[in-house]
């Protein structure tokens, strides 16, 4: 296997973009990475676009072509991947396998997704198609409901409170601040979190993601060729995903995400880091608890200390361990399709030093962490800067 | 086997579901006394079922328990109707539904029936004589109803949920209430109807009375009587329709039942008119309490009009097979809610 | 609910009437939905028909006040990963219920209930829901 680097990377900002649509979406982002690679599109040899339900949000399947399309890169192969919200971290590591492979090599990966064209309701629908239709949504079940479960047995088994929950969006609502690109701009309180009401308990409104228009693209580029043409590349230092149940009856334990273990173990195994080796981590916050769940999945802290170490500030920007420097899905937004890849976008600027007022600080390693419905699909990716041409 | 079988009663379940509104919280929301609304129906609180029941749903929990708790192999029910006056559908039977749930298909005779609040005992009649013709082995009738009523309609305080189910039987050892004779007396009657497209049935208000109840319960108790050659001093106990608590009394006192023999089977006044289910539920009430050789006479009526009377008399089977789900117990089982919840179970609000 | 497709529902009755589910005889393991292969055995594996007990314990809950299209008229309902006893796991609604009584290792038994209706003239979908047995 080939050593793969990203040359470009290129998001949108997150939010509600009322006056514009997916495709205008898709290009921007697109065209900032081209920009940012200062390579010409018809370099592109391939594309994967991660997506995950534009046939609910915008009755628009074949993306793939559609988005080669837009960008006018017909007649390149170009593939959408679907893996829920993790569509769009499954297709960087597609994008990634396929320059490794030999078979290309530049590729560019996209993601996106354009939430708001529907109402809540059916943008509350299409999500649940990530969990198990027959089992789960036939009954009423939501993805806020399916995460709850999750947080009342965390709760029953380790303590971790509410307040603690609240602190994840705190937290990350406070670094999305610090993030241009991000939805919201605002700090909030445990409080605010606390009296935002219901969603499903215990879980309230801002324990939970937004809705969010938004896309993403990074160029990948084969390492030496990378270090050609690129200033200062940041190496694909690992790739690995997992799956498991979509439903989560179906699962051993309620309070961790095997697929999260699994391809965390696979990562460390391969690269001989350690956890505490990781700088920073982008890490799937669809709810407060996933943040729990996956600081202690990927090793950061013992499983069940997530959320006191949360309380403690541990995780907090240049603490221990910054998680979610952008502000995570939480403070930067999620629209599901793009989040995988807006997560690489992070990682891509922190280690070139290019993350402005969220720097994080002496930046080695950072480590995006991308899950699909309740846990079902699990890809994570390290990364780190490296030298390129002078 | 010979005609001369005795077939009866071989089990029998009840359902009831636990939420409860008081007639006091119903009047209360129009402006009315509701200590004397309750006094004069004998009705003090009825049982609601959720926004998740109907008819189906109550038949199907009364059909598990008749089916359990008396240990019936349902492969060998032989026939399943259900009696009802809010059958989910309009076109598509509900009888299908319950035997798929109890697991009693595909080998069935199966139909739903509706005469008011009577069409449960009218399944039992079409038991009776299918296991008395040997056509089955045993016979499934329901009686279930998510009774509606129009907002500050009279029917409103008493329209309530529930249901029963019995199972009709000729083996010996398994007959708890051997049935001895059944009668019916039918007119036609408008008292009280629903037309297909409508929410809410209507009814003659006081018509409903003397020339539909009283005329029909009377006549078809003491054609049934007369028949048999017995009295009222020769029952343990009598089960009346009770579209509300007064009405069976008054029958009772017309054909010179002592009150102790009506009020055990007489449930309206804690869970309202459970339609198809009233007199049936006050059944199953009595049999719960049945010791061997009591005689029951049981009077349905049916708005329409019509009564069914059946003569049952309890065997000493009774000592070793009976309910594990008391009526009693499912009546004190309860959760109360009030008139917003109660609006809101039954999806009354309309925009 | 999002799919009302009639077919899909009809072939699920004996599941969501009955709890029917099913057995590997290799190696013991009960499944619910019924599985197609035994993920323990694979190709060892020999599954026949099993029916589910209809009786567990709360593993976990939720009340949900956000509800799916289809359930909006229902909210707040609770949902909950019951742990049937012979083990399996399902998730499902908690019926008749205080909140006081919805807790953790909570006893429940099956009922029949209505899931779902697209609106007054679609089918019906019914199938199990749990209650607390107190």
């Amino acid at each position: 296997m080939r050593s793969v680097s990203i040359i470009g990377a290129g998001i949108t900002k997150f939010g509600e973009h009322w006056e514009r649509s997916f495709r205008e979406l898709v290009v921007e982002a697109g065209i900032k990475a081209l920009q940012d690679a200062g390579i010409e599109g018809k370099q592109i040899q391939a594309l994967y676009g991660g997506c995950m339900a534009s046939g609910m949000f915008i009755g628009q399947e074949h993306i793939g072509a559609l988005i080669a399309d837009q960008l006018g890169l017909n007649p390149i192969p170009s593939t959408r991947v679907e893996a829920a919200c993790a569509s769009g971290g499954v297709a960087l590591r597609n994008a990634y396998l396929a320059v490794a492979s030999g078979a290309y090599d530049i590729v560019a990966v996209g993601g996106v997704e354009k939430m708001t064209e529907v109402s809540t309701t059916i943008a509350t629908q299409a999500l649940g198609g990530a969990g198990d239709e027959e089992t789960e949504l036939f009954f009423g079940a939501t993805f806020p409901a399916l995460y709850a479960l999750m947080a009342r047995r965390h709760m029953e088994e380790y303590g971790t409170t509410e307040d603690q929950l609240a602190m994840v969006s705190v937290k990350n609502h406070k670094n999305a601040c610090l993030n241009p690109y991000a939805q919201f701009q605002k700090e909030i309180s445990v409080e605010d979190v606390l009296n935002s009401g219901y969603v499903a308990s215990p879980l309230k409104l801002l324990d939970c993601s937004p809705i969010t228009d938004g896309a993403a693209a990074l160029i990948l580029c084969e390492t030496n060729l990378a270090r050609k043409i690129c200033e200062r590349p940041v190496e694909v230092v690992a790739s690995a995903q997992a799956s498991d149940s979509l439903a989560l009856a179906n699962r051993k334990s309620l309070t961790e995400l095997r697929a999260t273990k699994i391809a965390a173990r696979e990562i460390y195994e391969k690269t001989g880091l350690k956890p505490k080796d990781i700088s920073f981590a982008e890490v799937h916050d669809c709810f407060t608890i996933a943040e729990i769940l996956a600081i202690e999945d990927l090793g950061f802290f013992e499983k069940g200390y997530g959320g006191k170490a949360t309380e403690k500030g541990l995780t907090a920007l240049n603490s221990e361990i910054s998680i979610n420097p952008s502000g995570g899905l939480k403070g930067k937004g999620h629209p599901v399709g793009a989040t995988g890849v807006a997560q690489a976008v992070e990682a891509y600027l922190q280690l070139r030093g290019a993350a402005g007022k969220r720097q994080v600080k002496d930046a080695s390693f950072g480590l995006t962490h991308n899950v699909g419905g309740s846990g079902a699909t699990v890809v994570i990716h390290v990364f780190k800067a490296i030298e390129g041409k002078r | 086997m010979s005609l001369k079988a005795k077939v009866g009663i071989v089990g029998y379940g009840v359902y009831i579901p636990p939420y409860r509104i008081k007639i006091e919280d119903i009047a209360k929301a129009w402006g009315k006394d509701g200590n004397d609304i309750s006094k004069s129906l004998n009705v003090y609180e009825k049982a609601v079922a959720d926004f998740d029941e109907d008819a189906c749903t109550i038949a199907v929990e009364a059909a598990k328990n008749a089916v359990n708790d008396f240990n019936i192999d349902a492969q060998k029910i032989g026939a399943l109707y259900v009696g009802s006056e809010s059958h989910p559908y309009a076109v598509k039977p509900t009888a299908s539904i319950v035997g798929d749930a109890i697991n009693a298909g595909p080998d069935l005779m199966c139909a739903d029936l509706q005469f008011a609040c009577k069409a449960g005992t009218a399944g039992m009649q079409i038991c009776y004589g299918l296991v008395k013709a040997d056509l089955i082995e045993y016979g499934m009738a329901i009686g279930a109803d998510t009774a509606q009523s129009r907002p500050n309609d009279a029917l409103e305080f008493t329209a309530a949920s529930g249901g029963a189910a019995f199972i009709i039987g000729k083996n010996e050892e398994e007959v708890i209430a051997e049935i001895l004779d059944t009668y019916s007396y039918t007119t036609d009657t408008p008292d009280f109807w629903r037309r297909p497209k409508a929410d809410y049935p209507s009814h003659a208000g006081r018509f409903t009375g003397e020339p539909a109840y009283f005329k029909h319960v009377i006549s078809a108790a003491k054609k049934i009587m007369e028949k048999n050659n017995l009295h009222s001093k020769d029952f343990d106990y009598v089960v009346f329709h009770q579209p509300n608590g007064k009405f069976p009394l008054r029958a009772a006192d017309i054909l010179d039942f002592e009150k102790k023999k009506v009020e055990p089977g007489l449930l309206t006044p804690f869970i309202g008119n459970t339609y198809s289910g009233a007199s049936i539920v006050g059944l199953a009430a009595v049999l719960d309490i049945s010791k061997p050789e009591n005689m029951i006479l049981l009077v349905s009526y049916g708005s329409g009009a019509g009564s069914d009377a059946f003569i049952l008399k309890v065997t000493d089977n009774i000592k070793n097979r009976y309910s594990k789900n008391k009526v009693k117990d499912m009546i004190n089982s309860k959760v109360y809610i009030d008139y917003i919840n109660y609006i809101k179970h039954r999806k009354k609000i309309k925009g | 609910m999002s799919n009302y497709a009639l077919p899909l529902i009809w072939r699920k009755f004996p599941e969501r009437y009955n709890l029917l589910g099913n057995k590997c005889t290799n190696c013991g393991r009960s499944y619910f939905p019924s599985r197609k292969i035994c993920p323990n055995c694979r190709r060892k594996g020999h599954l026949i028909e099993e029916v589910m007990p209809k009786e567990g314990k709360i593993i976990s809950f939720t009340k949900v006040f956000s509800a799916p299209e289809g359930f909006e008229e229902e909210v707040p309902y609770f949902l909950a990963i019951i742990e049937l006893i012979n083990g399996v796991r399902l998730l499902a609604q908690i019926v008749d219920n205080e909140d006081h009584k919805v807790l953790i290792g909570a006893k429940v038994k099956m009922v029949f209930r209505k899931i779902s209706e697209k609106d007054e003239e679609s089918p019906i979908a019914y199938g199990y829901k749990f209650k607390i047995v107190e």
